[in-house]
């Protein structure tokens, strides 16, 4: 055999030995002491990164979660009530338990309610054309239709509907926040699921006095307070001739719904309702049974 | 000789001077008028007046108390109707001064004879004071209040006051027929600039294509001292305020800074008639030339309109062909935005209407781009406006900062000169608007 073969490999394990035993200190003396309980905490995470919890990712969430030693003030919307209870046992604390709540779309001016009153031919995106005009039916504070919701949906959960002009949260919604972040107009809320997903809200944020809205949109919100009087349990709040239902203090009566005058309060998952019989016809009815 | 213009970038839309050789006609009082609160760049004025109180023409409706606002007054007499929000050319509902016209009386203190008055009575800080109180705003289209560009801060001084006649835009001629037909108080207006900012030379930009304005202001502004008149190359944007500074006396901006950092004020020849009428005449901003053109108007004219007057009066007076018609322009066809609501009324900042016939008006089909360097070659600002459009729609505002899209004065060349039809201005202005933004609240995080 060659004497320079032997030498190098003489040499270079020596090179090897020698920066391994190097590494090893250097390992020792930087070593970053993690909290295995996050990669626990990371594993159990959904991964869709979304940031609907408030951090940056899930890997973020775990961290700050497991820091903290708490999980109250935490809350991962997509895996939910389920989700935290399963990761409760890992920190050992009791896991805060949230209504599940869902994106909210509070306009209802179709192309059908408040037609258009002239042709848009720029730029589709929302934050652009909102910084044109009012929008083609008029109101400066509804649904332009351009779409940008949709677009920030990272689930699937939304799609634009080609009659209405308008886009349309599915039941799959995560309520991420992604969506009411993206609209330029503030136009979708969270709000509880409800039970059953039974849901009352104002479809609606026009702020305008009532004549002035009903000039734009025939299902607008006129603040005529009519849905304030006839609830019993003060969950309707009208600011700005907005009506505004607390979705915390309704108990889903549905006598709002009934009293509006221009149907911007909309029930959601009801069965419809039985045809109330007039006076008149009940007293028949009475008669005919006697 | 070879005639001055700008260095970079820069193009040649026909010029569809249609309404060229029209003379000035007074628009007929509007019934009604409507006089929004926010006529200028800054913030909108407060109202002073009540409802049903009687109003004479000059008298105070609202005043700017700002920093950068400006005081509003009614162009109208009579009573004041309403105050309340009414749509404006946008769509959008902003609070206004809705005043029924009853006769046409006039604010005693207001000299409304034909007089022209040369002598300059007030001083420095009393023609400052008076621009303000009567309100008057750059009128060549970004309404921005005239008192603060002479507010010259302490240490600066400046040497030049540019007159903007260049009305680069097409089918727009207001200020042609101005200069024609205004051209002494003009002069003494300009004058009146010279000594509220205390400067010994005026130099007044007119485009080459506007001979006879040229003409005559070169006859009269021998009897003034130290104003002179300058032809230049007809190319746009040449009214852009870095453009003309650049054209007429070789200085250039750097970004972000004013034009008082190179030693000039500038002014359009409209905010120079204004201000002979305000210092000279105590008339406060309540009227303006508006030009109604287009290729579907039979009698392209230049009106002397009273602000409030919903554009759809202006409309039948110049014989426009509605059935033809596709959009309304607030403005030239360059930088104009269309109209929304015809009822819109004429503000401060409304220096033509233009109809566009109904073939022309639609967007023409995006396609890609295909890499030819066209708009950046006619950027006036020289900026990569492809770029700009692509990182902009891609939300990326630090890299926009950086290729300087706050630079950009939304010119509307890049669009004009692309042959694929990309809305790049579009983009750009949407970038703009979030870099904007992102700029603005850095320092509150």
């Amino acid at each position: 055999m060659d004497n320079s073969i032997v030498s190098a490999l003489i040499v270079l394990s020596a090179i090897g030995v020698l920066a391994a035993i190097i590494l090893y200190f250097i390992a020792q003396k930087f070593k970053v002491i993690e909290d295995p309980k996050i990669d626990d905490v990371d594993e159990a995470l959904p991964g869709a990164n979304c940031g609907g919890c408030g951090y940056a990712g899930c890997r973020a969430f775990a961290e700050s979660m497991v820091k903290a030693g708490t999980m109250e003030g935490f809350f991962c919307p997509v895996g939910g009530n389920d989700l935290m209870k399963s990761l409760a046992p890992i920190l050992g604390v009791e896991a805060p338990e949230k209504a599940p709540q869902i994106a909210v779309l509070r306009c209802n001016g179709s192309v059908k309610n408040s037609i258009p009153k002239f042709e848009y031919d720029g730029d589709m995106t929302c934050s652009f054309t909102t910084s044109l005009t009012a929008g083609t039916g008029g109101c400066q504070f509804g649904c332009l239709g351009g779409g940008e919701c949709v677009d920030a949906c990272d689930f699937d959960a939304m799609y634009m509907d080609p009659e209405t002009n308008l886009p349309v949260v599915k039941v799959n919604c995560v309520a991420c926040n992604a969506c009411v972040e993206a609209c330029p107009r503030d136009i979708l809320e969270l709000r509880n699921r409800g039970p059953k997903e039974k849901r009352i809200f104002v479809a609606c944020i026009n702020a305008e006095k009532g004549p002035l809205s009903k000039q734009n949109c025939t299902v607008s919100c006129i603040g005529c307070k009519a849905c304030v009087k006839v609830c019993n349990f003060d969950a309707i709040d009208v600011n700005n001739f907005l009506a505004y239902i607390n979705y915390e203090a309704c108990t889903l009566c549905r006598k709002c719904v009934e009293v509006c005058p221009t149907n911007a309060i909309h029930e959601i998952s009801f069965k419809p309702r039985k045809p109330k019989a007039d006076k008149k016809e009940k007293e028949e009815v009475r008669l005919v049974v006697k | 000789m070879k005639l001055k213009t700008f260095n970079i970038g820069g193009i040649h839309p026909p010029e569809h001077k249609l309404s060229a050789s029209a003379a000035i006609q007074d628009a007929p009082l509007p019934k009604v008028a409507v006089v929004p609160l926010s006529q200028h760049l800054g913030a909108p004025a407060k109202v002073k007046v009540k409802r049903g109180e009687m109003v004479k023409v000059g008298t105070l409706l609202a005043k700017g108390e700002a920093f950068i606002s400006a005081n509003i007054h009614s162009p109208v007499s009579g009573k004041v109707a309403k105050i309340e929000p009414r749509v404006d050319s946008s769509g959008f509902r902003r609070e206004s001064v809705v005043i029924e016209v009853q006769g046409d009386e006039w604010n005693e203190d207001i000299d409304t004879s034909n007089d022209i008055i040369k002598d300059i009575k007030l001083e420095k800080k009393d023609i400052l004071q008076r621009i303000h109180d009567c309100g008057i705003v750059g009128l060549g289209g970004a309404t921005f209040p005239s008192h603060v560009k002479y507010m010259i801060p302490e240490g600066r001084s400046v040497e030049f006051l540019i007159i903007n006649g260049v009305e680069c835009e097409p089918y727009i001629t207001s200020d042609d027929q101005l200069m024609l037909e205004k051209g002494e108080e003009m002069m003494v207006g300009i004058r009146v600039m010279m000594k509220a900012a205390g400067v010994e030379k005026a130099i007044i930009g007119v485009e080459n294509n506007k001979p006879k304005a040229i003409e005559h202001l070169r006859k009269i502004a021998d009897q003034y001292q130290g104003i002179s008149v300058e032809p230049l190359k007809v190319q746009y944007p040449q009214g852009g305020e870095k453009q003309l500074i650049d054209a007429l006396i070789k200085r250039q901006i750097p970004a972000g800074k004013l034009p008082s950092d190179v030693g000039c004020v500038v002014n359009n020849v409209g905010t120079a008639f204004a201000i002979y009428e305000a210092v000279q005449k105590n008339k406060p901003l309540v009227e303006r030339i508006v030009t109604v053109t287009g290729k579907t108007v039979k009698k392209p004219s230049n009106f002397k309109v009273r602000l409030g007057t919903p554009i759809s009066d202006l409309l039948p007076l110049a014989e426009c062909d509605m059935e033809n018609t596709g959009k309304v322009i607030n403005g030239g066809p360059m930088m104009g935005k269309a109209l929304v609501a015809l009822n819109a009324a004429v503000t401060k900042g409304t220096s033509a209407v233009l109809l566009i016939k109904k073939e022309e008006s639609k967007r023409v089909t995006v396609q890609n781009c295909i890499r030819c360097g066209k708009c950046m070659s006619v950027c006036p600002m020289g900026l990569e406006p492809y770029l700009l459009s692509v990182i902009a729609r891609q939300g990326e505002n630090e890299r926009c900062e950086t290729e300087r899209i706050m630079d950009c004065i939304e010119c509307g060349s890049c669009v004009y000169t692309c042959p694929s039809g990309r809305p790049l201005l579009d983009n750009i202005r949407l970038g703009k608007a979030n870099t904007g933004f992102m700029i603005r609240t850095r320092g509150r995080k």
